[in-house]
């Protein structure tokens, strides 16, 4: 069996694009193949990946100008059909900013770019990303960000409660959800979300730098296994 | 002829807006007992080519909702002024 494609979108700026290949290219059968902005054709990609960074050295605000890069037309009909689309810190600002995902990050609210290591919880393990996390299982997996404070109107945050659309949720070492293990403002410990159909999920921590025992934790990989379990139909 | 859309894009007032946070702190630290607050927001120009100022103004609109300002959390004012 040939390998599957699975596609990194490098926008200028993006840092984290290389960390991904890595991490993606860790995995049996898979193969990384990284698409400039300015390109419209995703090569055969069977899940896109959007990487952290500064796209476009974060101007206006975060992820507002990578969002109408070229290939994000391409990257927003292949979410609309239905593909699995993954945005990483910066991916996920731009996801937001695409209107593939709902609500908008603020400026953490200690006003501090933090790169730390944090404690997540996987809240909803039946998306195609999570599938191989049990909900009650603490995951350590680092952020790094300034602009993370996940923000929503009140009828946005009720209706993603109602459809289960948050996946990641920041907590302590036990996995309680409380105040002091939200890093930076989020409502509800948001970490990550889904959208509505379950295709694009869009998280700030980052699990390519938590995908190799050298780096101090594993947790990560079991996103990306999840979703190449998935687009390989296993 | 031009016009300069002079767009104010500011936080909305539910968002904790951390740097003119940072500011107000600043200025209270400077003694400026009467300061009751300080919000950061930006000023952006731009010049756009219409004879027609109803044609400018709707640019100018267009581009601040898709562009220039996120409305999930900011809002935006926008002024044009003839160039010449």
């Amino acid at each position: 069996m040939s390998d599957i494609t699975v596609g990194i979108v490098v926008f200028p700026g993006s840092n984290c694009d290389h960390d991904t290949e890595h991490a993606v290219a860790s995995f049996p059968g898979i193969k990384p193949v990284l698409l400039w902005h300015n390109e419209h054709d995703l090569q055969g990609a069977k899940a896109i990946i959007l990487p952290g960074g500064f796209s476009y050295g974060d101007y206006l605000r975060a992820g507002s100008i990578a969002r109408f890069s070229p290939v994000m037309k391409e990257v927003i009909e292949f979410a609309r059909k239905g593909f699995p689309v993954l945005g990483i810190c910066n991916g996920f600002q731009v996801l937001l900013e695409s209107g593939l995902l709902e609500g908008a990050l603020s400026r953490n609210r200690d006003k501090k770019f933090l790169c730390c290591q944090t404690c997540i919880r996987a809240v909803n393990g039946s998306t195609i990303f999570t599938s191989l996390y049990p909900e009650d299982e603490v995951l350590s997996i680092p952020i790094a960000h300034g602009e993370g404070n996940y923000f929503a109107p009140p009828e946005v945050i009720e209706s993603l409660e109602e459809h289960q659309q948050i996946v990641f949720r920041y907590t302590d070492a036990e996995g309680k959800i409380t105040d002091e293990a939200n890093p930076n403002g989020s409502l509800k410990n948001i970490a990550g979300i889904v959208n509505r159909q379950g295709n694009v999920l869009g998280l700030m921590p980052h699990p390519e730098r938590a995908s190799e025992k050298l780096l101090g934790s594993l947790d990560g990989r079991g996103l990306f296994e999840s979703l190449f379990l998935h687009i390989a139909g296993v | 002829m031009s016009y300069i859309a002079k767009i104010k894009v500011t936080l909305r007032q539910s968002i904790l807006d951390v740097q003119g946070k940072a500011v107000d702190h600043a200025l209270k630290n400077l003694g400026y007992r009467s300061v009751e607050s300080a919000r950061i927001g930006k000023y952006i120009e731009v010049t756009i080519n219409e004879t027609d100022l109803a044609e400018a103004e709707r640019i100018g609109n267009e581009i601040s909702q898709k562009l220039l300002s996120n409305p999930v959390m900011e809002n935006y004012s926008l002024e044009l002024e003839l160039l010449n």
